[in-house]
């Protein structure tokens, strides 16, 4: 009969549109911003840096290694070497970053720094509402704003932020047990270059340290 | 499927005047490949299509590669006589290696389930002399692709039936997909936000005892 | 200029009019009745899924001509390719047919994978299935959306094909943090192993998929418009398809039995139980069917993966992230996508980054024939003739 698979049809309509009232699967949708849907464990945004403590500059893992600017598929990622060192999160003296930008509107989220970064340091972020009327400065991150506490990690991630906090301490029992090995080796010849090395090492400073970001407010 | 030389050895006595090579590949899943001259080239994959052991009716991708110039190096040892000894005397010998555009087929048959057969044509230069044999009158499948070679390597596609720029712009100069292609400076009608933002970003930065610059 | 054809000056050589080109109706004395309208439809339209343009010679209502244009989304992907490290092409692949990043991901991985040697273990291979087929799953139910809204059909049908699609995307992004950008295979392997809660969540979701697809067929197969408007509508031979080298549910809609996943048997497909499905004609609606019976089968595949996945590594432990050169070499290696076959071609010269680095786009190399399908028809169906070929323009431009 002409016309009886469109009131078939219209019978499909009318049980979704009746269905959507009482049935989850037939209205998945949420009323944003109102009501928000909580951000899955794996998902990604834009980078961000991770640094231990309280403060961003001194426990900053980034080593700048540039490894993450060179892969980056885009290329968004600025760096510049310190001169000078500082020692890392496992006690070794390390250069840092002086200039850590991310520029995410070239950014695409793509999380291959996240990968090929050796020392748990930048991880994605899972914010995304970062409208801003200045297209310019205002997407370009720069260390004080890319740097978050690792509680901010491990409140975002938190499954990551345990593997990536068993690998640091793995790493840091592994360079003591190194470090007392060599210093018991070395603790007669090293007498007086030590105290040669102490007196080179004051005058050098690092720069005054950026206060800490605070963990970002929902806006 | 037969092997390479069976196929290359059948079509040396189907047709006569073809100039066939099989080239190596060494990576260890990969296909080695007929290079054909680009004369009797349109015969060669006239008789792939056609014969009725390959059957070789669909063609899946077509490709253009572009070889610049290129000096090789080697050392060699010659022989001398040096002061009325004969010594061997090493020697670095310098061989330019022409230029050219290649073109990829890989065939595969549908109807017998096999393949590929890897077809390479090659032009004879990369400036003047770029013209191959269009392949499209035995497959369609070939047009949009070859239009796409000569669009983004300025490789002629002679007997092809529709041959204009495709992924460009018409009056677009240049190809870019060749390897000395350099973009010009105004490329994007706005300069990127990444590189003002760099710029700026410079600027806020005075201390730096020197910017060291981005490769 | 209102053609866009611009004849190919200078060295270009160009042969005969094509065969197939339609002369306009003529009366008695040989003067055409009425006037040639030209039209450009795109790349501002929304019925053209993206930015493509056809130029359209029009008789009154009927096409006699048609040329697609393309490029507007031209980015030199492979140029882009070309100058970046093997793993930073990944993301990229992404951005090809943004509706399948998965098999995007997959294809570029498993040449990559051809080219250096790399086996992927037994979970892996599991796991690139089932995200494979949940990619197809979800590229045909919105193709479908797509389709029928170019009939005419506006909103609902596409609104229930989205609803689907969102429960998969969360599905991708529960795993690799991404909707639709999942950047989610490696060379050897896979990025995040899946959790059981996922799988368990995935289980559900397919089985009740089923339930979906009866639904949407009640509601769609049988309409007396969609039978209208489809059947009969721009068939294709089964010589012609194949000598355009045209691949997927188009080939097989005119009734070729050429799927990959049965002749290259690429991962681990051969393990699984599943019919690939036939058209007879190659017209609008076998088109459409072969999708719908094709998403059957998936399901079918996915009960199958979801039930045998065993645990395991997901990454080759001889894949090296930082740093990979792989062996000079060439490769050709090739899936099949939700859209026809995808292949990479890659070229090594043992450097860090590819010498050439190219892509066969399915849905560029299935609008060969657009014109052939539609000469004669009118011009509400060259609509629908578009969107059942199925073209995503990231990947039709490049």
């Amino acid at each position: 009969m002409l016309g009886e698979q469109i009131i078939k049809g219209m019978a499909v309509t009318a049980k979704n549109f009746f269905g959507s009232y009482v049935s989850k699967d037939r209205l998945t949708t949420v009323q944003y911003p109102e009501e928000r849907l909580t951000p899955k464990e794996n998902t990604r945004q834009f980078p961000f840096l991770v640094f231990d403590g309280d403060d961003a500059e001194k426990g900053l893992r980034c080593v700048a290694c540039q490894i993450c600017e060179k892969e980056c598929p885009p290329q968004c990622i600025y760096i510049v070497k310190s001169k000078d060192k500082k020692p890392d999160y496992k006690g070794q003296m390390q250069v840092y970053p002086v200039t850590f930008d991310i520029d995410i509107s070239v950014c695409m989220s793509c999380s291959i720094c996240v990968e090929v970064c050796p020392f748990e340091s930048i991880k994605m972020n899972n914010e995304f509402e970062l409208s801003t009327d200045d297209r310019f400065k205002g997407l370009l991150l720069t260390k004080k704003e890319l740097a978050k506490p690792n509680s901010y990690y491990q409140q975002i991630h938190p499954q990551d932020a345990k593997d990536s906090d068993a690998v640091i301490a793995a790493e840091k029992v592994k360079a003591e047990a190194k470090a007392k090995a060599a210093a018991e080796a070395k603790a007669k010849a090293d007498a007086e270059a030590k105290a040669k090395a102490a007196a080179a090492a004051a005058p050098v400073g690092t720069p005054p340290a950026n206060p800490p970001t605070p963990p970002p407010a929902a806006k | 499927m037969e092997t390479l030389e069976q196929i290359k050895s059948r079509l040396e006595a189907a047709l006569p005047s073809a100039k066939i090579e099989i080239l190596a590949n060494e990576c260890a899943a990969g296909e080695r490949s007929l290079l054909v001259d680009a004369a009797s080239g349109f015969a060669v994959a006239k008789f792939l299509r056609d014969d009725a052991q390959l059957m070789l009716d669909y063609c899946s991708n077509v490709t253009g590669v572009d070889w610049p110039d290129k000096e090789l190096t080697e050392k060699i040892k010659v022989k001398q006589v040096v002061d009325g000894v004969e010594k061997e005397v090493e020697e670095v010998k310098k061989t330019l290696r022409p230029g050219c555009l290649e073109v990829v087929f890989h065939l595969y048959s549908m109807t017998l389930k096999h393949g590929p057969v890897v077809l390479r044509m090659r032009t004879e230069n990369r400036a003047d002399k770029t013209h191959l044999p269009s392949l499209t009158p035995l497959w369609r499948g070939a047009e949009f692709q070859e239009r796409e070679i000569y669009d983004l390597y300025g490789v002629i596609f002679d007997g092809h039936p529709d041959l204009r720029r495709i992924l460009m712009w018409d009056g677009f100069e240049g190809y870019p997909m060749r390897k000395d292609y350099v973009a010009p400076d105004d490329y994007e009608y706005e300069p990127t936000p990444h590189d003002e933002v760099l710029e700026a970003a410079k600027k806020c930065y005075p201390a730096e005892p020197k910017v060291e610059v981005k490769p | 200029m209102l053609s866009g054809r611009a004849e190919s000056g200078g060295e270009a050589v160009i042969a005969a009019q094509k065969p197939f080109e339609v002369t306009p109706k003529l009366d008695e004395s040989g003067t055409p009745i009425g006037e040639l309208l030209e039209i450009s439809m795109g790349p501002h339209h929304p019925s053209t899924h993206g930015v493509f343009r056809m130029d359209v010679t029009l008789d009154g209502e009927t096409v006699v001509k048609l040329k697609p244009v393309f490029g507007y989304l031209h980015r030199n992907h492979e140029k882009i390719g070309e100058n970046i490290s093997y793993l930073a092409t990944m993301p990229y692949t992404d951005r090809l047919d943004y509706f399948c990043s998965m098999t995007n991901n997959w294809a570029y991985a498993l040449t990559i994978e051809k080219l250096a040697g790399l086996a992927v273990p037994e979970r892996a291979e599991y796991i690139r299935v089932i995200m494979a087929e949940l990619t197809r799953l979800q590229n045909h139910t919105s193709l479908i959306g797509f389709f029928v809204q170019d009939m005419g059909a506006l909103g609902t049908p596409m609104m229930y094909a989205f609803r689907e699609r969102e429960k998969i995307l969360d599905l991708f992004e529960e795993v690799s943090g991404a909707r639709m950008m999942c950047n989610y295979m490696r060379f050897g392997g896979v990025r995040v192993d899946v959790s059981d809660a996922w799988l368990a969540q995935t289980k559900k979701i397919v089985g009740d998929y089923g339930k979906f697809l009866d639904e949407f067929e009640v509601f769609l197969n049988e309409n007396e418009i969609l039978l209208a408007r489809t059947q009969g509508v721009a068939p294709i031979s089964k010589e012609q398809a194949i000598n355009a080298s045209i691949t997927g549910p188009l080939l097989r809609a005119a009734g070729v039995n050429y799927d990959l996943r049965k002749v290259d048997k690429y991962g681990i497909y051969s393990r699984f139980e599943f019919k690939v499905p036939l058209g007879e004609t190659g017209d609008l609606y076998d088109r459409y069917m072969v999708r719908v019976l094709e998403m059957r089968e998936s399901i079918k595949i996915l009960n199958q993966a979801l039930a045998g996945i065993p645990a395991g590594p997901i990454m080759d432990a001889k894949a090296k992230l930082r740093g990979f050169r792989p062996k000079a070499g060439e490769v050709y290696g090739r899936i099949e996508s939700p859209k026809g076959e995808l292949g990479f071609y890659v070229i090594s010269d043992g450097g860090p980054s590819p010498y050439r680095y190219r892509i066969r786009p399915p849905s560029y190399i299935n609008l060969t024939t657009l014109e052939d399908m539609c000469l004669g028809r009118k011009v509400a169906d060259v609509i629908v003739i578009l969107g059942s070929v199925d073209i995503v323009l990231g990947e039709v431009d490049r």
